[in-house]
């Protein structure tokens, strides 16, 4: 019996990887085109694209974890996704390596400036690189015994590998918290190396959570609309995916607004120039914009009981979120470059296209090898049941 | 309603199946010939009998939608008139109307006034706590929580008639038929 096969994605993935790879090779050539004229912008923009879609993937791997621990149909019918989003870290480990370059382009404390001297001992360049090595090493790790595991099961012993899976998840859950927070002060905050916030790994923590859910919804709902999936996926995965999605929203607008209370009430010299370096010059409005489209209005459309069920609007909402997801790294990460006067440059979007095409190919590359759904996981046929609602 | 009460003095008329099988059967009938006010009783949730018995939204979640924003603008509203109208106090040099400071009283506020809402709201629709209802005086109504599965018309359906509606019933091959007083 192999049921494996029968979930194998249809040709149609196909002609979507080699589009992928040439719009990401497309964007890459564009971006080295204007690296000759501008290094600088380049770095910019490339470490603002990197920071987007390493954040999906980190994302995915984390409500993977999470759903070992939890278990629920809503995350059977995502785990390839995830599997196969937390696997484009590979990926993105390599294309790295450029930062490495760019790093006294892109972080002012590798200039003589003024920082307290136990700062520069966290600060440096050898010590950024080693860290960031650390960081991928640990997420990969993880993503490679949760994907050995889970090819395993496809050949039967399924419930001592759940065992396994969830043994894992739980010390990994706590291992990506702290590597997560720490590539966040790393890559992010340290770019106003005066500024600190407790809360900013878990901002950006709950960032990756989200656009990592908005992801796997768009994917999840064009797959699900064609063979082999047309009629598996029911109304009531999308419900509860969307509920998450909610969830997610709720989470970053009560990590972000708490971050802005600690820090408008503190009002400390050393805190306060970060809001104050997006309160003009433009990065108002995108502040504003990101209360109203990032948090108010998804929030209130995703209240509705119809809209998540149906997943052709969850998918909309899903791919809006996306946007807005880049719009708030782009608050977070480009005012460092620019404070005080709002700047966006063809090549962040041209990076953006770049490194996504290329991590979408590297994703359905991995999709694509395996069938669309954990066939061998013994959660797998409740997950699909027919229930009465 | 008077007028229905003249009519057929009766609350409507209960009809007892042995299978839920046999009452989903009877439901579809009762539907197709054009009642709408009905309710079934059963031992335990029937799959698809909802859907024949015409169940639709219920006004719930507008009225939590409504209780959340209600408490959410008297919680702000409590705030700015005790820190800016009733009671000022300069804190730390910053406006008396700080809205930032508002924000988390509001929210909780809002999830208040929504709970209380879906409470109440839920209450005040379904009509619960009901220590009182006509179909407790058929004795053998005790059995819906046991192994019988009940269908009710109720006498202020417009269609209620009852010579036609008990025949039509009977027509269904159930158990047994009561009228229901009230």
């Amino acid at each position: 019996m192999n049921k494996a096969a029968a979930y194998l994605p249809g040709s149609e993935i196909q002609r979507v990887q080699s589009g992928a790879v040439w719009v990401g090779i497309s964007g890459f050539s564009l971006c080295l085109l204007g690296a000759y004229w501008n290094r600088v912008q380049f770095f910019h923009s490339y470490l603002f694209a990197f920071l987007f879609w390493t954040g999906i993937a980190l994302g995915c791997l984390a409500i993977m974890m999470l759903h070992h621990l939890t278990a629920g149909a809503w995350g059977m019918v995502i785990r390839r996704l995830l599997e196969s989003g937390s696997k484009t870290l590979a990926l993105m480990a390599f294309l790295f390596v450029p930062l490495i370059f760019g790093l006294r382009s892109i972080y002012s404390w590798t200039q003589p400036i003024q920082l307290p001297s136990q700062q520069l001992e966290y600060l440096n360049i050898p010590f950024f690189i080693a860290r960031a090595a650390l960081y991928f090493l640990i997420w990969l790790w993880i993503v490679y015994l949760l994907g050995r595991w889970s090819q395993e099961q496809e050949r039967g012993e399924g419930s001592r590998l759940l065992r396994k899976m969830r043994l894992l998840s739980g010390p990994g859950l706590v291992l990506y918290g702290l590597t997560a927070s720490f590539a966040a002060i790393d890559w992010i905050m340290s770019l106003e190396p005066h500024w600190y916030s407790t809360i900013f790994g878990l901002l950006v923590i709950g960032g990756q959570v989200l656009s990592a859910m908005a992801f796997v919804i768009v994917a999840l709902v064009l797959l699900a609309a064609r063979q082999p999936l047309v009629g598996i996926v029911q109304p009531r995965h999308f419900h509860d995916l969307g509920k998450l999605l909610l969830a997610f929203v709720m989470i970053w607008a009560y990590l972000a607004f708490s971050q802005l209370l600690i820090i408008w009430s503190g009002n400390l010299t050393e805190e306060i120039p970060w809001y104050l370096h997006r309160w003009q010059g433009g990065w108002l409005w995108i502040g504003i914009l990101l209360i109203v489209f990032h948090f108010a209005l998804p929030f209130f459309l995703l209240l509705s009981r119809d809209l998540k069920r149906s997943g052709k609007t969850l998918a909309i909402l899903a791919m809006f979120l996306l946007l807005m997801r880049a719009m708030d790294l782009f608050w977070l990460v480009v005012p460092g470059f620019s404070p005080e006067r709002f700047r966006i440059h063809w090549m962040d979007v041209a990076a953006s296209i770049g490194v996504g095409g290329l991590w979408l190919a590297f994703f359905i590359w991995q999709l694509k090898k395996r069938s669309l759904l954990p066939v061998g996981d013994p959660q797998l046929p409740p997950a699909l049941e027919r229930t009465h609602e | 309603m008077p007028k229905a009460r003249t009519k057929s003095p009766i609350y409507g008329l209960l009809a007892e199946f042995d299978t839920p099988a046999a009452l989903l059967v009877a439901a579809g009938h009762v539907r197709e010939k054009g009642y709408r006010r009905m309710d079934a009783y059963t031992p335990f949730p029937v799959e698809g009998l909802a859907a024949l018995l015409g169940f639709r939204y219920t006004r719930v979640p507008l009225i939590t939608l409504i209780g959340g924003i209600f408490g959410g603008l008297a919680g702000y509203a409590l705030q700015y008139w005790i820190s800016a109208v009733n009671y000022p106090i300069n804190v730390g040099g910053r406006p008396l109307h700080s809205w930032p400071s508002f924000i988390p009283v509001t929210f909780e506020l809002s999830i208040l006034g929504a709970a209380l809402a879906a409470v109440l709201g839920m209450l005040a629709l379904n009509g619960l706590p009901m220590p009182y209802h006509p179909v407790f005086h058929i004795p053998r109504f005790a059995l819906a929580s046991r192994d019988r599965f009940f269908l009710c018309i109720e006498s202020s359906d417009s269609k209620f008639d009852r010579q036609e509606t008990r025949h039509f019933l009977e027509s269904l091959g159930p158990r047994d038929i009561s009228d229901v007083p009230y």
